[in-house]
């Protein structure tokens, strides 16, 4: 059993267990800290220096690197620690690119929070008076950009490629401030080892690493994946009648979110025009569109006058359900065991 | 399968995924899990960084082998050998779990016996990889424990597939890595729901449960459940059917999501087969190459069209919903399936929903008893799972095995080469492997623009030393021969094979490795043996 410690944050009553941090407890209960680099999978490194929190009265510590414990009372700002956050905020978006309206993560993006949470106003978003970054965008990967000019350095997508990937394709690249986030070597990301799985993407806090055809879906259906074996729990994102996204699922035990590249971007074969739409029956040697009353006439009797002569072969792809009725379609309506599948492992 | 069932009593993946957290030794062999369980390599690859010793046994030298700690590159179709000889080693220092041997097992006498013939003089000669190598990983795997093994088709697509299976099963009962976390024999399965096509009874020879057709009791439960009169013959394999076809047994056939003509070794033979047949009904979401031969094609929904259940690699049934209306005027499989069987007057098959079919499921199938729809709403149940109060089974055989008495049995192993060997006409070996950007016979990722972009077509992977004795430069197009065909495609020079060896994958219909590879089947699983073909190679000019 693990431990659990009770505290209170902003005079609210919170339980975590011991050996979280008090910024992940905070999240977990619904209490927001202004934070960048932290990310519940990952390990803490407190780079970003917002998520300070005064610990009973005391001086400003960050509360991603401070693990909680029985009976302490967290508060999650004051006018110190306000300052502090604006001055690292100032610094963070002096060179920021701000075209905001038009970024894929303008959603969800932890900069704006954070930036309206300290009510920064517009002489404070250029007060040190840098230019925009321009640096160019690597586009390689087919189905996510790298934008440095938007990237706040918080690691945390080189830290998902290491600790949750395993693969360490990417890193920082050059020091001080030239510091930029790249794939080894300072390659393409196309042209690197990354495997295109996207977590990184997932990820990523603003839009400095963003899907190149994003699109918020309408709406979520819990459902798994269809690709391999492992069956990654997903949710596929869909607007109208067209599947525009998928995502991990994070309550999954299966995957805990994770994905591949395939389940993760490899949805656009649901809506493509190749999709076969209506029956087809050979007539005169070529396979010509009809409807179901046709084609389901004509196999009912030719199925009927097979019998002995039958076989049939189930689909890895089915359902249980489906593989079940096909089995059962095969033994009891064409009367023998002639029944298998594609692959025997 | 058939190997594991013989030796523990159950062809499925005895441990969970998760359970690579807890493993201390994780041994991976003939898998490609970064590319074909690619989440699953991710956790692998986590478990070795947080201090799991990863081995990775592989012909190639796959992109997991950067992660692993020992990487050991045997002679394709020689892991009897190499497992066998692992097996001997650990019994003769005295690295055995004699208690479990003991309490769990049977068949260990005749075991020892077998592995008289496994000297290091022959396991070294037979699979090319130093001794040293050999008995340093079979120590780690009877010592550092818990150990796991994982395998997939490098393993099973074998003439003695079967035997390797065994031989797996055989080391991890020599030294008791099996019924606890951490531990097992894990069978990694390809196609996201090829678990459940075999649970559900898509087999010649089983009912949904692995229920045998050929025992009179199970026939009879299920001819009162169907409410129908049922063939007490097993029927005919895959590969069997296409036989049959060919020698005018068979000429109608029904199937489902599949494309043989990509899939299947030696698709000239299955080409034939569909060519001859009379009747030839598919069933699917694209018009598969196997597809433009069939007399009807109906079209299928898609995953996200309807709603079920598949079966993980781990056993876990997990849920399917519906979040879009069919495309067209496509259909779910359970729709059409049934609206044939009622024009053909079946009972039994009027359904309202997946759901109601399922509860079916649980009523005649008693590995998914417990497995409803409501269970498994949010993370889905792992079978075993015989009752609704039933938590599920993470891992297997905690206390017995499924076989009759509750022991496991070591096989025996005579070690048997592949079917074909490199010879002086067709002086290499072609392997065959699988891409992270494509699946199966990519009717699906070929469709995906971005897929396609990051894996464009058929590569044959040819080592450089091979490749100058053929005058071949990397990109070059050539030609492979096999004894049953030739395919065109670019050469790629890299040393991730070593000399003598070659591999393609087989997703890319322009280049159809399955023309050329070998049918020589496995006797019992009746596996064809796609990872082994003997082949040439020559320069197109
Ligand atoms: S997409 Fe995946 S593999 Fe590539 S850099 Fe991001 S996390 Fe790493
Ligand atoms: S997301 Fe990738 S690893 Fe997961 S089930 Fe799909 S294909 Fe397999």
């Amino acid at each position: 059993m693990t431990e659990t410690c009770s505290f209170t944050i902003d005079g609210q009553e919170v339980t975590a267990a011991s050996g979280t941090s008090v910024l992940n407890a905070a999240s977990a209960s619904g209490i927001y800290i202004p934070h960048l680099c932290n990310h519940p999978d990952l390990k803490p490194t407190g780079s970003c220096r917002l998520c300070f929190v005064s610990i009973d009265g005391g001086k400003p510590r960050m509360a991603c690197r401070e693990p909680v414990k029985d009976g302490i009372s967290v508060a999650t700002s004051n006018a110190v620690i306000q300052r502090m956050r604006v001055q690292v905020m100032e610094l963070l978006i002096a060179d920021h690119y701000m075209d905001c309206l038009a970024c894929a993560a303008a959603h969800d993006c932890e900069l704006l929070k954070i930036s309206a949470y300290l009510g920064m106003r517009p002489n404070q978003l250029t007060r040190l008076g840098k230019t925009e970054r321009n640096l160019p965008v690597d586009g390689s990967n087919p189905f996510f950009q790298f934008d440095p000019n938007k990237c706040v350095l918080c690691g945390i997508c080189v830290r998902t490629c290491d600790e949750i990937v395993g693969l360490r394709a990417i890193g920082y690249i050059h020091w001080g401030d030239k510091t930029v986030i790249g794939a080894a070597g300072n390659r393409p990301f196309a042209e690197s080892i990354c495997e295109s799985c996207g977590e990184c993407v997932e990820r990523c806090p603003v839009g400095a690493l963003a899907p190149k055809t994003p699109a918020i879906p309408a709406r979520e259906v819990q459902s798994t994946c269809v690709y391999c074996g492992v069956g990654c729990g997903i949710h596929v994102g869909v607007r109208g009648d067209t599947v525009v996204s998928v995502s991990g699922d994070r309550d999954r035990e299966t995957n805990s979110g994770s994905l591949c590249v395939k389940g993760r971007f490899g949805f656009r074969f649901i809506n493509h025009p190749d999709r076969l739409t209506r029956p087809l029956v050979r007539k005169n040697g070529e396979l010509k569109e009809s409807n179901w009353d046709v084609a389901l006439d004509l196999i009912a009797e030719k199925f009927r006058k097979s019998k002995g002569r039958f076989a049939a072969l189930a689909s890895a792809k089915c359902t249980n359900e489906e593989n079940y009725l096909i089995q059962k379609f095969v033994r009891v309506a064409m009367r023998t065991n002639n029944i298998d599948h594609c692959a025997r492992l | 399968m058939t190997g594991l069932v013989a030796s523990l009593g159950s062809g499925a993946m005895t441990n969970s995924i998760a359970d690579i957290d807890v493993a201390r030794t994780i041994m991976v062999i003939g898998a490609n899990t970064t590319s074909a369980h690619p989440v699953i390599g991710h956790r692998m690859r986590r478990a070795a960084r947080n201090g799991a010793t990863l081995i990775v046994i592989n012909p190639k030298e796959i992109d997991l082998t950067h992660a692993a700690s020992h990487f050991l590159q045997p002679r394709p179709g020689t892991d009897v050998a190499l497992l066998m000889g692992m097996a001997r080693y650990i019994i003769e220092t005295g690295l055995a779990d004699e208690s479990f041997i003991a309490a769990r097992t049977e068949g260990f006498a005749e075991f020892v016996a077998s592995l008289q013939a496994y000297t290091p003089e022959f396991v070294v000669e037979t699979t090319g990889l130093p001794w040293s190598r050999i008995t340093e990983i079979a120590r780690i795997y009877a010592t550092n424990k818990p150990s796991s093994i994982f395998y997939a088709m490098g393993i099973t697509q074998h003439s003695h597939g079967t035997d390797s299976v065994k031989a797996v099963a055989n080391l991890a009962l020599v030294t008791g890595s099996l019924g606890a976390p951490g531990t097992g024999v894990n069978p990694l399965r390809g196609q996201n729901n090829v678990q459940g096509a075999c649970d559900m009874g898509c087999l010649p020879n089983v009912y949904p449960g692995s229920q045998r057709v050929d025992d009179p009791t199970i026939q009879k439960k299920f001819e009162s459940a169907w409410n129908a009169q049922l063939p007490n013959q097993p029927g005919l394999t895959h590969t069997e059917i296409f036989d049959a076809i060919c020698d005018g047994g068979i000429d109608t056939l029904y199937m489902v999501g599949e494309n043989p003509l990509l899939t299947e070794a030696n698709s000239g033979h299955v080409r034939a087969a569909l060519e001859r047949l009379d009747f030839f009904v598919v069933q699917d979401i694209f018009l598969s190459e196997s597809a433009t031969y069939a007399d009807v094609v109906l079209p299928a929904a898609s995953f996200a069209e309807k709603d079920g259940t598949f079966t993980n690699t781990e056993r876990r049934v997990q849920r399917v919903r519906r979040a879009i209306n069919p495309v067209g005027d496509s259909r779910p499989d359970w729709w059409i399936v049934s609206r044939i069987a009622e024009r053909m007057d079946a009972p039994g098959f009027s359904y309202s929903s997946p759901e109601a079919i399922m509860r079916e499921i649980n009523q005649v199938t008693p590995s998914y008893g417990g497995i409803t729809y409501e269970r498994i709403e949010n993370n889905g149940l792992q079978w075993p799972c015989p009752d609704t109060n039933y938590p599920g089974t993470p891992y297997l055989f905690p206390e017995k095995f499924s076989r009759p008495g509750g022991k496991a049995c070591f096989s025996p192993l005579t070690y048997r080469p592949p079917a074909e060997t490199a010879d002086g006409q067709y002086p290499l070996i072609l392997t065959t492997d699988r891409s992270l950007f494509h699946f199966h016979s990519s009717t699906m990722t070929r469709r995906v623009a971005g897929l396609s972009a990051l894996d464009a077509n058929e590569w044959l992977c040819l080592h450089p030393a091979d490749a100058e004795r053929y005058g071949i430069a990397d990109g070059d197009w050539v030609e492979v021969s096999s004894r049953r065909g030739t395919v065109k495609v670019q050469a790629r020079l890299t040393d991730v094979c070593q000399p003598g060896l070659c591999s393609m994958t087989f997703h890319f219909h322009e280049s159809p490795t399955n023309l050329i590879t070998n049918p020589a089947l496995d006797p019992v699983a009746k596996i064809p043996e796609t990872k082994v073909t003997a082949v040439s190679v020559r320069p197109l000019l």
